[in-house]
């Protein structure tokens, strides 16, 4: 029939299954989200307190949504915020613009800025859409810290750590092309995927000099 | 018929109180009508393409479009620094309000089966069910949607933006050319009727047509393909799909709408999706009878049979949304001035022929078979034309003509 053929088919299609789902809201479960997916950013600490972001700006060079402002500064000597020589004085992430992207995940040399799994934060101003350190900096135990409009279920607060990094990490070139994970405070080391070997940037450096992983030059 | 009878007599406070109501009944439909048409679009486009579609707000999603309504109301109001500011606020009114007065020439039911005259009783006094009844009718209608072509094209304009400009250009060469069409095809069914007003149309419609099975609606009296004529040209008027280049998403972001926001896209929304109610409201009108059909549901079923012949059309609208992709606009414009006018002019003429065959007296074989004849050549000619103007404008070589 040509012509008609295709109001044949979408008129059938109208008794087909359907091929999406339900995404439920308030109390609903959850779907569960891929391993990789890239959601709110948090800036993580040391075992120590100590802050791993050390102001150098990587991370807003590499931003192509130019969604992040850091500003650094010099650490005070007799009350260190990181172990580097300077910190992260002004953290402000904008996710009206951020496309998470997880470049600046990539670009951080100390692994101070990863993404959590979380998505479902619907702030409703603009001034919430900017996040600031204050927000974004975990507490104490290592996790993030928990907006009045972000919806957190038990255990979501756990998965924070750069998943996957396709490139070196802690900016160490014999990582060059090795997935990494990066361990946290708190929860320790990643398994790696299937059909990967243990390579994990925190554990197993690959030659015998390895520099400290957590160390960030101190 | 000379009107409606409700206005015939002395005109005092009770008959200007139902007219009122009337006008308010109608009003209040077409806000209804709207929303259940943005939900039934949305859901039946994701039944077309396998998806669940709006299924949160209330029941089955149904108060989807109202929460959108809400939510629009309250968005922040942008109007552009280059814009020209009167022309930019006027234009969405400009759409809607034709869109409304449209819907007013419409009979929404009253019974014209056996020479009935098509009046319902309210409060004692016989009246038509459609807010008014002018003598030009259909002609009306015409001058609604031209009108509406305003809106759209203002806005555009007034944007003072590329794209908008851009769809505006489009809006009114698009709504222009096929208005042609549209008119033409209107014209096959009052040739036939002899009146303008819808609702002489709508009795001519009435009872059982040849044979005395089929039914007696214009569809088959003006054989066919003046609604077919009119069902595209209306498409086309309406801007939606496939003839959605004036809002094109891929091609010019929003077209028109681009720089509005808040209300003011909600009153373009509005009157869109209000347009496609009216005009397939038009079209059960001109061709399918109006609220004509078997009485099976007491006094409400004419009510009744012209909202079923509504959702067949409201139906249609959001299956050609869903089967067919977006004309080119050189395509546009090809099947609106090669094809939908002459054909509309042709079948014209040849309506007009038989009639007059009829009036005279004279062979109708011969009429018709001379009349077929005639157009085939003219066909013929006119398919020569545009195929030698294409061989020109794409610089090939023309043959010598082989004396």
């Amino acid at each position: 029939m040509g012509y008609l053929d295709g109001f044949r088919i979408t008129f059938n299609k109208l008794f087909e299954e359907r091929v999406t789902g339900e995404y439920e809201i308030g109390t609903g479960e959850k779907s569960p989200k891929p391993e990789r997916l890239h959601g709110r950013h948090v800036l993580n600490r040391y075992e120590d307190g100590m802050e791993k972001c050390i102001g150098c700006e990587l991370c807003a060079g590499v931003c192509p949504a130019r969604c992040i402002y850091v500003r650094g500064a010099d650490n005070p000597i007799d009350d260190p915020v990181s172990p580097g020589e300077r910190f992260g004085f002004v953290y402000e992430i904008n996710y009206l613009r951020c496309i998470h992207c997880d470049l600046c995940v990539e670009a951080c040399p100390t692994e101070a800025i990863t993404e959590s799994k979380l998505f479902e934060f619907s702030f409703l101003n603009r001034a919430d859409a900017i996040y600031t350190k204050d927000e974004l900096l975990v507490d104490d135990e290592g996790r993030p810290r928990q907006m009045p409009w972000e919806d957190w279920r038990p255990g979501e607060d756990e998965h924070t750590s750069g998943w996957v990094r396709a490139t070196a990490p802690a900016g160490d070139h014999r990582y060059e092309g090795r997935v990494g994970w990066s361990g946290e405070l708190g929860y320790g080391v990643r398994a790696p995927e299937a059909a990967q070997t243990e390579k994990d940037a925190s554990s197993a450096p690959p030659a015998s000099s390895a520099p400290a992983d957590h160390g960030g030059g101190h | 018929m000379s009107g409606d009878p409700l206005l015939s007599g002395v005109v005092d406070l009770e008959i200007v109180l139902i007219v009122v109501g009337k006008v308010v009944f109608t009003f209040a439909f077409l806000m209804v009508a709207v929303m259940f048409m943005v939900w039934f679009e949305r859901k039946v486009v994701a039944d077309m393409q396998n998806r669940i579609g709006p299924d949160k707000a209330g029941p089955w999603g149904l108060l989807q479009t109202l929460a959108d309504g809400i939510k629009l109301f309250f968005k922040e109001d942008l109007i552009p620094d280059r814009a020209e500011r009167r022309v930019f606020i006027l234009a969405p009114y400009l759409a809607l309000v034709p869109a409304f007065l449209l819907f007013a020439i419409v009979p929404l039911g009253g019974d014209f089966n056996g020479g009935g005259a098509g009046t319902v009783s309210i409060a004692g006094h016989d009246t038509f069910l459609q807010v008014a009844d002018p003598p030009i009718g259909i002609l009306f209608a015409l001058a609604m949607s031209s009108i509406a072509v305003y809106g759209v094209m203002l806005a555009g304009w007034s944007s003072g933006s590329k794209y908008p400009l851009l769809g505006a250009v489009r809006a009114s060469a698009q709504m222009v050319s096929y208005e042609a069409a549209l008119g033409l095809s209107v014209a096959a069914v009052v040739l036939l009727v002899g009146s303008l007003s819808t609702h002489d149309i709508v009795a001519w419609q009435a009872g059982a047509g040849p044979g005395g099975v089929l039914p007696n609606w214009g569809i088959l009296r003006t054989g066919f393909v003046p609604f077919a004529l009119f069902l595209i040209a209306a498409t086309a008027e309406l801007n939606r799909p496939p003839f959605d280049l004036v809002e094109a998403e891929q091609e010019l972001v929003g077209g028109f709408h681009t720089e509005y926001s808040s209300i003011r896209f909600a009153l373009f929304f509005l009157a869109e999706f209000m347009n496609t109610v009216t005009m397939s409201a038009i079209m059960v009108t001109l061709f399918l009878g109006g609220p004509a059909g078997p009485m099976w549901f007491g006094v409400l079923s004419p009510t009744i049979w012209f909202f079923v012949k509504l959702l067949c059309f409201l139906f249609a609208f959001v299956w050609f949304r869903g089967t067919l992709p977006r004309f080119r606009y050189d395509q546009l414009m090809d099947l609106g001035w090669k094809v939908l006018i002459p054909l509309s002019l042709a079948w014209f003429l040849l309506l007009g022929a038989i009639e007059l065959a009829r009036d005279e007296g004279w062979n109708p074989v011969v009429v018709v078979g001379g009349g077929i004849v005639v157009l085939l050549a003219g066909a013929a000619l006119l398919g020569a034309a545009v195929d030698k103007a294409r061989a020109v404008d794409e610089g090939a070589e023309i043959e010598e003509p082989v004396r």
